[in-house]
């Protein structure tokens, strides 16, 4: 990918992450959230990560993003309204922030692969589909399994909570 | 009383509904192989095929006046019609008949009679309050214009399509 | 910017131009249109009506014609009359409306269905270029990616519109379209095990190789094998086809904008070629399921017995006809095939009563998502035991 579309994307999916928080309407929030997703998607093209890229679009801005908006439809969220600033929580904020930045920074500092360029892939057309399964299914087969079952405890949990009644 | 209408046994063959499916779809496809086979003829292709001659005799078309058999025009301009029109489209100007006419002794007649044929709901109030039988509803629907004055029907037009009635009110018929 | 001067460069994007060009203001677009016209046309045939049959092309205004040109069905000029229509009509936006969201849902409705036509490969090859715009590897995956953020334009179209049926009509389609993409994409899952491919190319490859998925005899024989998966696909077909249906909004499932009872939800309150948008957004997405239908089951731009546009297979005599009229007859038959289905789809609507929500929503997440995941497991274990 070229530079140019990497800041393109890259000040797409920032500037709407911004939006997603700086919105009074829920729905803009949600709306800018799915716009931000997006470019993220394009990111994963540009490194040649189609099944990611894809599969980023089709579960989170074709699935949970469309669940999100439903629920705010349905619940009727007004706009918020402007609140007094709060400095204790502010300055709390920023702080971590912060912290978060700096931490990040060190860390960075000590990993010595992340100075370095990747080289570019050997093969220009990588069938991602089917190494991600085979990564999944024997390297990384037991934390996939532990995840499914995870995944099955909190289903059944949804399902028994919104039961009406339980007897 | 509540009736409670009992659900039928459905087999499963009824229950995955394809087979039923099928055949709704073969039934619409006999319907469209009958429509361009040309088999079935129901829609009338309007201007070149028309429906007049099957027309029943109540139909209410344009409201028009009608002249008896001696001439005269049956109208004797009571303005009942005026009075009962729901939509207000029919003025009528009345006037008195001079001494020197033949149909002297009527004592009046329209001077202007106009239906507007863009009120007119053609519901045939007109013809049913009409004392001297001088309005009435024809067989004509196509009634268009290009203006607005042009839907109005003056009396002469009125006239026009109305043409002649014999019969029917006799009280102002000349004495044998 | 090294790359502008590289002839690659500049081949690649002259001839996806032109591809993304033909695709969709030549072939598309137009049979938009006429789809619309067909739809009118076969709906009035199957109730017994003459449907559009007057509109011609309006000759008779350049001077030393004197007849309008009316071609053997009559009609034919019924879609131009249509578009122009829309296009003078009065683009009116009421006043209780969310102006920016109202504005952006007819391009949110229309522009997914035309991205998701990207992926589609309509024919071999013609003069060394593959028809396909972008042939990506995870073809099928993007396809679903594209036509679930379809939901999008729908959604903000009932709410930004602020008024009671579109709302109504905008939930409902969100529900529906959530419920059906998962039956439809499991019931794609025993294409992919079959091909071992998320390509769409890779799965026409597979079809002209082995013959079509729906009809496996086309390739000349029939293995135990072949007979042994035809179960699982016929299956595949069948729910897929349904979760399309439901996909598109069309007639059985067509409860977001069921006119009798919501008004046609969510563009009630759209006009002119806002509204027009909706409608070529609606009829394209039916265009690129019935293109997705025909890669996935029925041997995309594939005829039996015929050489493809390499010109390889077939019978000896075909092959001396050169290869970009196989080119051309690949695309060809592509698009009548689609043209086919789109007529069943039309069939269909004009055959069923509209669901009740209820049922709609039984149907997809009990039947349905169930059949597509037992199918999925049908197909593994044939396809182990058959290897």
């Amino acid at each position: 990918m070229s530079p140019i579309l990497f800041y393109l994307f890259a000040a797409m999916t920032l500037v709407f992450a911004v939006a997603v928080v700086a919105n009074r309407n829920p729905v803009a929030s949600a709306l800018s959230l799915v716009v931000s997703f997006l470019g993220l998607a394009a990111l994963f093209v540009g490194l040649d990560a189609y099944f990611i890229a894809v599969i980023q679009v089709l579960v989170y801005a074709g699935a949970v993003m469309v669940l999100f908006l439903f629920i705010i439809m349905l619940l009727n969220i007004q706009a918020e309204e402007r609140r007094k600033i709060n400095v204790p929580a502010y300055a709390a904020g920023g702080l971590v922030t912060v912290a978060f930045i700096a931490q990040l920074w060190f860390v960075l500092q000590k990993f010595e692969l992340g100075k370095t360029a990747f080289a570019p892939l050997a093969e220009k057309h990588v069938d991602d589909v089917r190494n991600v399964g085979n990564t999944l299914f024997s390297t990384h087969n037991l934390p996939f399994q532990v995840i499914g079952v995870l995944i099955l405890v909190a289903t059944i949990g949804v399902v028994v909570l919104s039961k009406r009644e339980l007897k | 009383m509540a009736y409670v209408v009992p659900r039928p046994n459905l087999t499963w063959k009824e229950k995955i509904y394809l087979p039923s499916i099928v055949a709704g779809m073969a039934i619409t496809f006999k319907h469209l192989k009958r429509m361009i086979k040309g088999e079935t003829h129901v829609v009338m292709q309007y201007p070149e095929e028309k429906w007049d001659k099957s027309m029943p005799d109540h139909y209410r078309g344009a409201p028009t006046l009608v002249t008896d058999e001696h001439g005269r025009e049956r109208c004797v301009a009571c303005q009942l019609c005026e009075f009962i029109c729901p939509p207000r489209a029919i003025t009528i100007k009345p006037e008195e008949i001079p001494a020197d006419n033949k149909f002297a002794k009527v004592e009046k007649r329209p001077k202007e009679f106009e239906i507007d044929m863009i009120r007119c709901i053609y519901c045939g109030l007109c013809e049913e309050v009409c004392p001297e039988q001088a309005i009435f509803l024809r067989k004509d629907y196509a009634i268009t214009g290009i203006t607005r004055a042009e839907m109005v029907h003056d009396k002469a037009k009125l006239y026009e399509l109305g043409g002649v009635f014999t019969g029917l009110v006799n009280k102002w018929n000349p004495k044998k | 910017m090294d790359f502008l001067t590289s002839s690659d460069f500049w081949f690649l994007s002259l001839t996806s131009l032109a591809k993304t060009i033909f695709l969709i203001f030549l072939v598309v677009l137009p049979m938009v249109s006429y789809t619309v016209y067909a739809e009118r046309r076969v709906s009035a045939l199957i109730q017994d009506r003459v449907g559009p049959n007057r509109t011609g092309f309006p000759t008779s205004l350049i001077p030393g014609f004197t007849k309008d040109f009316s071609p053997f069905l009559g009609g034919l000029g019924q879609p131009v009359a249509d578009a122009v229509k829309f296009l003078l009509k009065e683009d009116f936006v009421p006043g209780h409306v969310n102006k920016l969201y109202f504005w952006l849902a007819p391009c949110l409705a229309m522009m997914p269905a035309i991205v998701t036509l990207a992926a589609i490969p309509f024919g071999s090859e013609f003069l060394g270029v593959k028809m396909v715009v972008a042939d990506i590897n995870v073809g099928l995956l993007f396809m679903f990616a594209i036509s679930s953020v379809s939901v999008y334009g729908i959604v903000l179209a009932g709410w930004s519109s602020n008024s009671k049926y579109p709302f109504l009509g905008g939930i409902r389609s969100t529900s529906q379209m959530i419920s059906y993409e998962l039956c439809m994409g499991l019931s794609a899952v025993p294409v992919l095990l079959v091909c071992g491919s998320t390509g769409l190319s890779s799965i026409v490859n597979y079809q002209v190789r082995e013959g079509w998925l729906l009809a496996p005899f086309t390739n000349g024989g029939l293995s135990f094998r072949e007979i042994a998966l035809w179960v699982p696909i016929i299956i595949a077909f069948i729910t897929f086809t349904i979760s399309m249906f439901a996909e598109t909004n069309r007639l059985p499932f067509d409860l977001p904008e069921s006119e009798t009872e919501l008004v046609a939800g969510y563009h009630t309150e759209y006009s002119s070629m806002k509204f027009a948008l909706f409608f070529l957004g609606e009829y394209t997405a039916m265009i690129a399921g019935s293109a997705l239908i025909v890669v996935l089951f029925l041997g995309g731009w594939h005829l039996p017995f015929i050489p493809d546009g390499a010109g390889q297979g077939g019978l000896n005599f075909l092959h001396a006809i050169p290869s970009w009229i196989w080119g051309l007859v690949n695309i060809t038959a592509f698009f009548a095939k689609v043209a086919v289905l789109l007529l069943v789809f039309i069939w269909i609507r004009w055959t069923l009563p509209r669901f009740r929500y209820d049922q709609l929503m039984k149907l997809g997440w009990l039947y349905l998502f169930e059949i597509a995941l037992v199918n999925i497991f049908l197909t593994a274990g044939i396809l182990a035991f058959t290897k």
